[in-house]
């Protein structure tokens, strides 16, 4: 009796919808039953949990109608795993299906029983795999070479043992196009989860197959033969030339993934083969690119950003195809900022009076960000392109004349970078000026006061200018404040008798009424340079220093990160343009290994080159104030190397000075790369490790320098920073305690 | 390669969970659906979080998303979401919320088929279509051993795309030339750009195993058959007469072309010739695109001026620049119009206009338009006032429209040959139109 209760207890309720669809699954009447299962798999795909069935689902394996099959080995698949035991139950209708005269069901077998990820199948498999990887039908073998690579997912000693990686390298020479291919893509992913195993090894004999089933196979079959070409390492100059000459015909597939993979294989290959030949393969690889931007706009951007990455290889290849790249209005924002990248990089002097009359144009659309971008763009070819320089500044005044106030903010920010490059556009200055009540953003208000301080001597009311500022100077972020500091001194410098009142009161405020340590210790600095009475020019040497003209701003990533990623064509990371390393784990715990990977190396880097990390972390701390917030781990995972003005390649006035250089020169490396981006929006690399580049299209090309390249330019931010560190013996006592910090950080982190 | 596929409707409920490989797990639909369709700050169609991606492609009213875990191909994700689309639409007509609803079932049979863990396998839809069936039409075929079996061999033969025994009374085969012509042309007149992207279907109905070659007037093709020395098909032309008449023959420069699968690429890599064996039934044998010597069917004229803060008038005139002979039709002209317009009036000397608030726009739509002529409309748009006065960004005023027989590159197809064991004679039609594709105008 009490019995009888338990299990009444744990029996199956008598209503509701599992049991309506448990009655249906076990109904006399076959059209029920299917349609139940029907209604099963619905359920499931709802995400409720049928898996309860789990026994009366089973019992309608054994059917001759292939579509009811088909939903019961779906079911089958999403709960093996919590019915392990039964799944053996149906082990017998795999094997007998597998052995079906219909090759459609041996297919249907052999490709679910890969798909049930129960370790007792395993020993089931072997027999029915054999079987079926040596099967007439070309259709059931190509499934059966995808199964092994299934099985070595689930038990590679097995799939070792049996001998069935051999069996698939055999297959590489099958007469069927379609197996061809599945073998490689099976080897290649066996290959790449077990290095070891060495699984996909090209010989001669192999490249000739896979060159053959090429031209036959399907598209994605292409893909993958295409991939594995551009991995192999060619013997000799001649194979390489064979491997181009057959691949580039691929150019010309209507599959745009086959094209990109086409690409790949070819320009990687080039490099073996002659300059000429290499020529005519670029240029023929030109117009399937152009064809390429005109796809669906998702595959239309990962085109773009591979482009972008072939653009900085081979800056020429589409030189006469600007025009394809311009903007249409209804283009999604990730596919038109890209192709203002693009446009910006295949600037010449002679597509540039058209590439200016259209970036004009953008700069009057109404989407703010591509309106900064199209400013910034313009300002970009002037400094690219020294002839067309005095047309930029004349169409970013007219900008600025249209009285926008984003534009205007922007252009001010884009002058000053023109400024630095150029000579002779002070003219221009007064008009700058008119503008001053309209910039709000820091960015944009330090720029002009830097223009400010650097003409000062050409500027009749600069001490008015730079007075209102310093009135409310303790409003001011901090990125302005260290420039009205530096623009008040230098006007000083220059015209004394005018600012000897402003500079006391500027340097009062930054002293006294500051809070912040950069802007605090900028302004002693200058007190100190400015009360020095030995040696006159001291100051005027290190304030007013000629600085080098900056040579570029637009964005390139570091020579080893390009040659890594050209490697990577096509793939999700020649869209972030981020070695894959950074955002794809290994496993459940991928995520951590990079962490803790990307943690090590930095500890070893303090390790190795403590000097260096010292140089770094002053550097970060120095440079980046309104980061402050920050704690100085977060700092060290993020320095970046900015292309536009390392610190390393400031000038050293002389060796008496180099020790105060590195001091004085950091904040004017903060000021001058106004170009690095308003505070990137993943600047902290934890997060960034967890995937916070999601909004990877508008983050991406802001972020442009300063969070471009993680490890390696973490590397040549060090590297970078060596130079200067070395050079100048000064630094070298708080180097000492630094590097302890820095690593004692890190191992908080842990 | 791929873990899983997912379809979303708008609101965020999952319709199709399919998961290929065992770390594509049941709550990623839910960190798609926070992440990506309740934000609408997302402006990527990738994500990556932690080390799952998931790639997304919008279409009618659902989400498609691929979600990956390793450094899988970005273009080949995405072009195998459009391929998917590409099926859905052939076998349920329009592939929305509606269709994967009705037809899930069928559905998660087609990714069982065109997927393997993860590994896109053969996508055709002829193929397919050949034993994954709808509930009308019963798989009766697949059921049987000897049939499937022929299906199986062709489903991954050389020749994937083509049965072997099809037989048809009268032997056909349709071209059509489908021309989209890209315009941006610039406030002051001048063209921006102007590109031609071509298709070229074909519609054949041809008994055996045909080989077919098809001859357009492609520069290339003629300048290299002349270098040669000419061949004796083309008797037409005589050698000494040399380029002069080539180009007045009207030959094409085609920028880059782009075959269906059947295609032989390496015979046109080497000679420019365009042999292949035609799947049955329709299918797009290529793509290609012209830039130079592009022809307008129409050159617009707009004046457009902002009178104040209140009005905008409009003078829109558009001519037609093709033969007398010709007509367009369904000629479309959508004019845009401040957001804050309150009412408009037009006056046209053709067609009607007609302002839809809800697009911004006034459209224009002439039914017949035939060739040389031209045409006028006159608007006014009355506009609100604004607290708060933003400029008007001035979209460009587009254009759609479509000719019969006519090709803006000036393409034309110069042969098509049939050649099949049983030596049948086959009939040959060709046809050409050119479409708008992204025909603007800024103003």
């Amino acid at each position: 009796m009490a019995m009888n209760k338990i299990r009444g207890a744990f029996a199956v309720p008598r209503k509701g919808e599992t049991f309506e669809l448990r009655a249906g699954l076990v109904s006399q009447y076959a059209y029920e039953r299917k349609e139940s299962i029907q209604k099963t798999i619905m359920a499931m795909t709802l995400g409720k949990d049928v898996s309860a069935l789990f026994p009366d689902v089973l019992k309608n394996i054994a059917t001759s109608d292939l579509e009811q099959k088909k939903l019961v080995y779906l079911y089958l698949m999403n709960y093996a795993k919590s019915h392990p035991d039964l799944c053996i139950l149906a082990v017998n209708t795999f094997v007998q299906d597998s052995e079906d005269p219909n090759p459609l069901i041996r297919a249907l077998a052999i490709r679910t029983m890969g798909c049930i990820r129960v370790e007792k199948m395993v020993d089931y498999m072997e027999e029915p795999l054999r079987k079926t990887l040596r099967d007439e039908s070309p259709y059931v073998r190509k499934t059966a070479a995808i199964c092994v690579a299934k099985l070595f997912d689930l038990n590679a000693g097995m799939c070792l043992e049996n001998g069935f990686l051999e069996m698939l390298q055999e297959m590489i020479g099958d007469p069927n196009p379609m197996v061809v291919a599945n073998s490689v893509t099976a080897l290649s992913e066996i290959h790449h989860t077990a290095p070891e195993t060495k699984a996909l090894q090209v010989t001669p004999n192999t490249l000739r197959k896979m060159l053959m089933a090429l031209n036959e196979c399907t598209e994605w079959g292409r893909v993958t033969i295409l991939s594995t070409l551009a991995e192999y390492r060619t013997a000799d100059v001649k194979e390489s030339e064979h491997i181009c000459e057959r691949v580039a015909p691929q150019f010309q597939h209507a599959n745009p993934s086959v094209v990109l993979a086409a690409v790949k294989t070819v320009f990687l290959h080039m490099k073996y083969v002659g300059p000429e030949l290499a020529k005519t393969y670029l240029k023929k690889m030109a117009p399937p690119l152009v064809t390429l931007v005109s796809s669906a706009p998702e595959v239309q951007y990962v085109a773009l950003r591979n482009i972008d990455l072939l653009l900085q290889k081979q800056p020429d290849i589409l030189n006469k195809e600007l025009r394809v790249f311009f903007c249409k209005y209804n283009d999604p924002p990730y596919v038109k900022f890209q192709k203002l990248e693009i446009m910006v990089r295949i600037a010449n002097d002679r597509n540039v009076d058209q590439l200016l009359a259209e970036l004009k144009e953008y700069a009057l659309e109404v989407d703010m960000d591509f309106v900064r971008r199209a400013v910034r763009a313009i300002g970009q070819v002037a400094i690219k392109i020294e002839s067309a320089s005095e047309k930029c500044v004349n169409t970013l005044l007219d900008l600025i004349n249209m009285k926008v106030n984003y534009v205007v903010q922007e252009a001010i920010v884009v002058i000053k970078d023109i400024f630095r490059k150029y000579p002779g556009y002070e003219g221009i200055i007064p008009t700058l000026c008119k503008c001053i009540d309209e910039l709000e953003e820091p960015n944009a208000r330090a720029a002009l006061i830097w223009i400010v301080g650097e003409y000062a001597e050409k500027i009749s009311n600069a001490g008015d200018i730079l007075g209102s500022f310093v009135d409310g100077f303790n409003e001011e972020f901090a990125q302005t404040q260290l420039q009205i500091l530096t623009a008040v001194v230098k006007l000083f410098l220059k015209r004394p008798d005018k600012a000897q009142g402003l500079v006391q009161r500027v340097l009062q405020a930054a002293t006294a009424e500051n809070d912040n340590p950069d802007v605090r210790d900028r302004a002693y600095i200058y007190w100190r340079l400015l009360s020095n009475t030995s040696d006159q020019n001291a100051t005027k040497n290190i304030v007013l220093s000629e600085k080098p003209p900056i040579v570029t701003t637009i964005s390139s990533l570091p020579p080893t990160l390009l040659e890594q990623l050209l490697q990577e064509l096509s793939t999700l990371s020649s869209v972030y343009h981020k070695p894959p390393e950074q955002f794809v784990g290994q496993g459940r715990f991928g995520a951590d290994a990079v962490q803790r990977a990307a943690i090590e190396e930095q500890i070893q880097n303090a390790r190795e080159n403590p000097l260096a990390a010292a140089a770094a972390a002053a550097a970060v701390s120095g440079s980046t104030p309104p980061a402050q917030a920050q704690n100085n781990v977060e700092n060290l995972l993020d320095i970046d190397f900015d292309g536009g003005a390392p610190a390393s390649a400031h000038t050293e006035p002389s060796g008496q000075m180099s020790g105060l250089e590195g001091l004085a020169g950091t904040p004017v490396r903060v000021q001058s790369p106004a170009v690095g981006a308003p505070a990137p929006q993943g600047s902290n690399n934890l997060d960034d490790l967890l995937g916070v580049f999601g909004d990877s299209g508008a983050a991406k090309p802001s972020a442009g320098p300063s969070n471009g390249g993680g490890t390696s330019d973490l590397m040549n931010g060090f590297s970078g920073l060596d130079l200067s560190g070395n050079a100048s013996p000064a630094p070298a006592p708080p180097a000492n305690n630094q590097p302890k910090k820095a690593s004692e950080d890190i191992l908080d982190l842990l | 390669m791929l873990s899983g596929i997912l379809i979303f409707n708008q609101k965020g409920e999952n319709l199709i969970f399919r998961a290929f490989r065992s770390d594509c797990r049941p709550r990623l639909a839910d960190i798609f659906r926070i992440q990506v369709i309740s934000n609408p700050q997302v402006r990527s169609p990738i994500l990556t979080l932690g080390s799952t991606t998931f790639s997304h492609v919008k279409h009618e009213n659902i989400y498609l998303v691929a979600v990956t875990k390793s450094n899988a191909n970005a273009a080949l994700v995405f072009e195998f979401l459009y391929r998917l689309i590409v099926l859905g639409r052939s076998y349920f007509g329009k592939f929305d919320e509606e269709a994967v609803k009705n037809n899930f079932v069928l559905i998660y049979e087609l990714l069982d088929e065109i997927l393997d863990f993860g590994y896109p396998q053969n996508t055709e839809t002829d193929t397919l279509k050949m034993y994954i069936t709808t509930e009308g039409v019963k798989s009766a075929i697949a059921n049987s051993p000897t049939d499937s079996s022929r299906i199986t061999m062709q489903a991954t033969g050389a020749l994937s795309w083509r049965r072997s025994d099809i037989k048809y009374r009268k032997n056909e085969a349709f071209v059509d030339v489908i021309e989209d012509v890209n315009l941006l042309m610039s406030a002051t007149g001048t063209v921006l750009r102007a590109d031609v992207n071509g298709q070229i279907v074909m519609r054949a109905y041809l008994s055996g195993t045909p080989e077919c070659k098809f001859g357009l007037n492609d520069r290339l093709l003629l300048d290299n058959g002349e270098s040669s020395g000419g061949n004796g098909s083309r008797g037409g032309f005589s050698g000494a007469a040399g380029k002069a008449t080539r180009a007045a023959a009207g030959s094409v420069t085609l920028e880059d072309c782009q075959f269906h699968q059947c295609v032989k690429l390496g015979r046109f890599d080497s000679d420019r010739i365009i042999s292949f064996v035609p799947p049955d039934g329709e299918f797009e044998l290529m793509r290609y695109r012209a830039t130079e010597n592009v022809n307008l069917p129409f050159k617009v004229h707009p004046i457009v001026r902002e009178i104040g803060t209140t009005k905008v008038e409009y003078s829109v005139a558009i001519k037609a620049n093709y033969s007398a002979k010709l007509f367009a039709t369904n000629v479309i002209v959508r004019i845009p119009t401040p957001l804050n317009t309150a009412s408009t009036t037009e006056r046209t000397s053709q067609g009607r206009a007609k302002y839809e608030p809800e697009h911004n726009n006034i459209v224009w739509k002439i039914p017949r338009f035939s060739g040389q002529s031209e045409f006028v409309l006159n608007a006014e748009a009355t506009l609100t006032s604004m607290t708060h006065q933003k400029a008007w960004s001035r979209p460009p005023l587009s254009l759609s429209f479509s000719i019969l027989m006519f090709t803006s590159s000036g393409l034309l197809v110069r042969y098509l040959k049939v050649f099949e064991k049983s030596n049948y004679s086959s009939v040959k039609w060709v046809r050409y139109m050119t479409r708008a594709g992204s025909y603007e105008i800024r103003f």
